[in-house]
């Protein structure tokens, strides 16, 4: 069986994976928020960075391949790493205090992974709006982080095509496939696999809010590093 | 013990409730004040900061007066901390960044329910707000932060007691909380 080296340790893998995917099988983490093993990789978010004989790549999108020399865990990425994680909070409004996903939050939790503790850089402040419309969801622009996962889940999973990200840079925002563009008159429907897979507090589910006591939320004790190698590969 | 560490803290655009829990450090408070002792703090009610070793700032920056005492601190504390999510991002506070000012104060002063005697308040001595609520490291150099809405009581020392031992303080996960 083909091989490569993460951070030293071998690893093999079968023919037409991906360095996270293998990576993922064998038990070791490498940080991602817009990377999903159920949906098309994005390679957006960037933070699945890794070092391949001497190059940076998302870890999601390139392909493994025989002898491959791959460092994950070092400093310099986790530096790297928290840099993206300390971008993706000033570009949006993320206020934790105030968010129902706190706890629960995959893009909280790996600033917690990365011992990420402010955001050093200028806060953008966005002006973004909530999209309340929907009966059972809510969509609150200011935590969006263009993962693109909601896209893909709606189209590859639900046989929808409910959301979009629209814009480039400064201007790029998700929008609704409705007449109206909002939610209300949308396809979406609560039992969606688009309406369950956001990493952060975008999308929620309204009557849901604050079940599990503070201490017991899944982040509270555990690292995301830990949660996805038990959910994604079962360890 | 002759010189004991000088800490001096505030509240700038914040709701004290960091010092509240600063103050959940109970008992281990009665070993803190032995190598330390408190300068500018509203635990003291010294109103000017002298030198000192740690500034400890929570709140963010919403006004001209957090400006002046923020800057104060800088001056005088070799060692300036964030505290909390107000001083780091904030917090809060910030919800009303993508609110013009104006209608802030139209909302909470004249057409807002219930509000009596309409008028903005204008008496020179109150300072002038700032168009929009900013982190305290967007104003002055900050060494330090302490994540948490509010950090507990266990991250302050963890800190604390770094600083005290001449280690360089980190915060283990268990410590590290946004809110």
């Amino acid at each position: 069986m083909a091989s490569l080296t993460i951070d030293g340790q071998r690893i093999e893998f079968s023919a037409g994976q991906t360095i996270i995917e293998a990576a993922t099988a064998a038990g070791v983490y490498i940080p991602h928020l817009c990377h999903n093993p159920s949906y098309t990789p994005h390679g957006s978010c960037k933070l699945c960075t890794v070092n391949v004989n001497g190059r940076n790549c998302s870890a999601c999108t390139f392909p493994a391949a025989e002898g491959q020399t791959v460092l994950n865990n070092t400093e310099q990425l986790k530096q790297d790493r928290r840099k993206i994680t300390q971008m993706l909070f000033v570009e949006g409004n993320h206020l934790c205090p105030s968010c129902e996903k706190s706890g629960n939050c995959q893009l909280q939790a790996v600033g917690y992974q990365l011992n990420m503790l402010d955001n050093h850089f200028p806060h953008f402040y966005p002006h973004r709006a909530v999209d309340a419309s929907h009966p059972d969801i809510l969509i609150d622009h200011n935590r969006c982080i263009f993962c693109n996962l909601c896209v893909r889940a709606s189209r590859e999973k639900d046989g929808k095509n409910v959301f979009g990200i629209s814009g480039r840079g400064i201007n790029k925002r998700l929008i609704i496939n409705s007449a109206t563009g909002e939610l209300k008159d949308s396809d979406i429907d609560v039992n969606d696999s688009a309406v369950h897979i956001c990493p952060t507090g975008a999308i929620l589910i309204k009557h849901t809010a604050y079940q599990a006591p503070i201490g017991q939320r899944i982040y509270d004790h555990h690292s995301i590093g830990e949660e996805a190698l038990e959910q994604e590969h079962g360890k | 013990m002759a010189n004991k560490l000088k800490v001096a803290t505030t509240s700038l655009a914040g709701c004290f409730g960091c010092h509240m829990s600063f103050l959940d450090l109970d008992e281990r408070l009665l070993a803190l004040i032995e190598v330390a002792e408190f300068d500018r703090s509203p635990l003291t009610d010294i109103e000017h900061c002298h030198p000192c070793d740690i500034g400890l700032i929570e709140g963010g920056v919403c006004n001209s007066e957090n400006v002046h005492v923020l800057r104060e601190f800088r001056k005088n504390c070799k060692i300036l901390v964030a505290v909390g999510a107000c001083a780091i991002n904030g917090g809060l506070p910030a919800l009303r960044n993508h609110i013009p000012l104006e209608d802030c104060l139209l909302e909470a002063y004249r057409d807002g329910i219930g509000v009596e005697n309409p008028q903005i308040p204008n008496d020179p001595e109150l300072p002038l707000l700032l168009d929009k609520v900013r982190p305290i490291h967007e104003v002055v150099k900050v060494d330090y932060f302490l994540p948490g809405c509010p950090p507990s009581a266990d991250v302050f020392w963890a800190f604390l007691t770094a600083l005290l031992e001449g280690r360089e303080p980190s915060l283990p996960y268990d410590l590290v909380h946004y809110d």
